[in-house]
């Protein structure tokens, strides 16, 4: 048996596909964006060795509103943290104690995640929509038309109208991630909770939050990086505006890549990005171990 | 628990589903409404006229079903594709005796926090080259090589099931490793398939950012971009539009309602193990 499992032939044979693939659609690119960010480069010249011109002039200038895109993204990655993993948790610790319709309930939580963003975008659009949108119209039939506006087409509202889908969409994804957690719980450690008096929020709050941290630990680096690296619903919703208003890294680097052919400062984009979605993991890595 | 309890938190989960399914009640009803209803006469109850039509403008005067179905294809080559590729990969990761595997196994769960934004401009550059770009290739390719870290991770957790006792006994009866793999261990992984084809499946089916730069031609375009294009198109004939989201949106739906259990399994494993 032994020859068999250390054929040399049959273990090239079964990871060269794999490995192929991997190198020139991942490994490579990565190195690809490296070399490319340090170049001045519109993809039909030649490309010029520019240093770090890219990155100063991404961080200094002020055309390019980078600093208000990572803001933009940062705000996204707070209030997903603060306001759909506390909803996601609660509402997975009530369906744990629920018995009929448990599934039917997590069924329905969890549609608006596999819907694809494209539409998902559409239909707020729609929602919002200043002349015949349903908010505007719900606004109006309770008395309250001052607050009838543009949701997303003025500044002073825009982001918070793309953060309110946003948060919607993947809500039941942290209280899927959450409930898995929880009924991962022994229930003889419920039980034995239960018998030395403790009420249902003391239970979740002492004994079961303590014991599923690592799957929060998950949820928050999920909502974090999903947040920094946020494009899809974005460039359905205002691709980045107006004037900037809801402009995040990813929507900016597709900007600067297709529309400006600025390959090099797309690329330096691109690796702060990444740089910054390590950051962030790593970050709350070492939060969530302190708190141990 | 005493009876109001249950009761609160029975009003407090529906609250949250109608949340959830509001948006959706608003899709569905406004597919079939004409623009006067849509824009003024009733804009939140069913629709007074059941307006069909929508739905067959929509299917006879766009190419939703040419989107359809190139998402189809595009879905479906990938997923075969990971499938096979994948689970050749795990069993030599996890079953066979090497010097690399180690090396190798983190080299492929690297690919687990690689987002696809690294690879846009350097994967256009090289798809270029091959003169690969606008074609169904330009979708298929890179899809596999990113769904292969999280189909090879979970096909390492299901090849850890298959008791090693099979595989020795077949040796015993005088199996190649290449008969061992085709006769054992692809059958016995077949639940394995489904997990990875359901994963593959929701994040090629939804792309957005690979299919609106790698394909120029309305022959190519897959649903997302294409229900894009056809929104913008139409931006005053509201039901056509809803009409358009969805039928985009029925095949996923059938997919959960057939297999719910399934597609949230595989949902969390992906984030839970990543």
């Amino acid at each position: 048996m032994d020859k068999v499992r250390s054929n040399k032939k049959a273990i090239v044979f079964f990871m060269a596909p794999a490995v192929l693939f991997f190198m020139i659609f991942i490994i490579i690119p990565i190195g690809m964006s490296v070399y490319y960010s340090f170049m001045n480069w519109d993809g039909i010249t030649r490309p010029i060795f520019a240093g770090l011109k890219n990155y100063t002039e991404l961080f200094s200038s002020i055309t390019i509103r980078f600093g208000k895109s990572v803001k933009n993204s940062l705000l996204i990655a707070f209030f997903s943290t603060v306001i759909q993993l506390p909803v996601a948790l609660v509402f997975a610790l009530v369906l744990s104690r629920v018995r009929r319709g448990r599934n039917t309930f997590l069924t329905i939580y969890f549609i608006p995640v596999l819907i694809s963003s494209v539409a998902i975008g559409q239909l707020w659009m729609r929602i919002y929509n200043s002349d015949y949108g349903v908010l505007n119209y719900l606004l109006k039939t309770i008395g309250l038309d001052n607050l009838c506006r543009n949701w997303l087409g003025e500044q002073s509202t825009a982001m918070g109208a793309v953060l309110v889908p946003i948060i919607w969409q993947f809500i039941g994804y942290h209280m899927l991630i959450l409930y898995s957690g929880i009924k991962a719980v022994p229930e003889t450690v419920i039980e034995a909770a239960k018998i030395d008096g403790a009420t249902g929020v003391q239970t979740a709050r002492f004994v079961i939050i303590p014991m599923i941290k690592p799957i929060i630990k998950v949820s928050t680096i999920f909502a974090v990086t999903g947040s920094l690296k946020i494009f899809d619903l974005i460039y359905v919703l205002t691709n980045g505006g107006p004037a900037h208003a809801t402009e995040v890294p990813s929507t900016l680097m597709i900007n600067m890549l297709f529309s400006r052919n600025r390959y090099g400062m797309g690329s330096a984009i691109v690796l702060f990005i990444i740089l910054e979605c390590f950051l962030f993991s790593f970050i709350i890595e070492k939060v969530f171990k302190e708190r141990d | 628990m005493d009876k109001v309890k249950k009761t609160f938190l029975y009003v407090a989960l529906s609250i949250w589903a109608i949340i959830q399914v509001f948006p959706l009640y608003y899709l569905i009803t406004f597919s079939l409404k004409s623009n006067g209803e849509i824009l003024g006469e009733n804009i939140l109850g069913l629709p007074i006229k059941w307006l069909w039509s929508n739905y067959r403008k929509v299917l006879n005067e766009s190419n939703l079903l040419r989107y359809l179905g190139n998402s189809v294809f595009v879905t479906v080559i990938t997923i075969l594709c990971v499938i096979i590729i994948s689970l050749m990969a795990a069993y030599a990761l996890y079953r066979m005796k090497w010097r690399f595997q180690g090396f190798f196994i983190m080299f492929f769960m690297l690919g687990l926090t690689v987002p696809i934004h690294s690879s846009v401009l350097p994967v256009f550059v090289i798809l270029k080259k091959i003169r690969l770009l606008d074609t169904y290739w330009a979708l298929i390719l890179p899809y596999i090589a990113f769904s292969l870290s999280m189909a090879i991770l979970m096909c390492s957790g299901f090849l850890k099931g298959v008791p090693v006792e099979l595989e020795e006994a077949a040796c015993m009866d005088g199996c190649g490793v290449y008969k061992i793999f085709w006769r054992i261990i692809v059958p016995i992984m077949k639940p394995a398939f489904t997990t990875v084809a359901i994963f593959t499946y929701l994040s090629s089916w939804n792309e957005l950012m690979f299919s609106t730069i790698f394909i120029n031609s309305d022959k190519f375009r897959t649903l997302p971009v294409g229900i894009q294009m056809l929104s913008s198109s139409l931006i005053t004939d509201w039901g056509v539009v809803g009409a358009a989201l969805v039928l985009s949106l029925i095949p996923t739906m059938i997919l959960y309602i057939c297999l719910s259990q399934k597609v949230q399994e595989g949902m969390v494993m992906g984030a839970v193990k990543g």
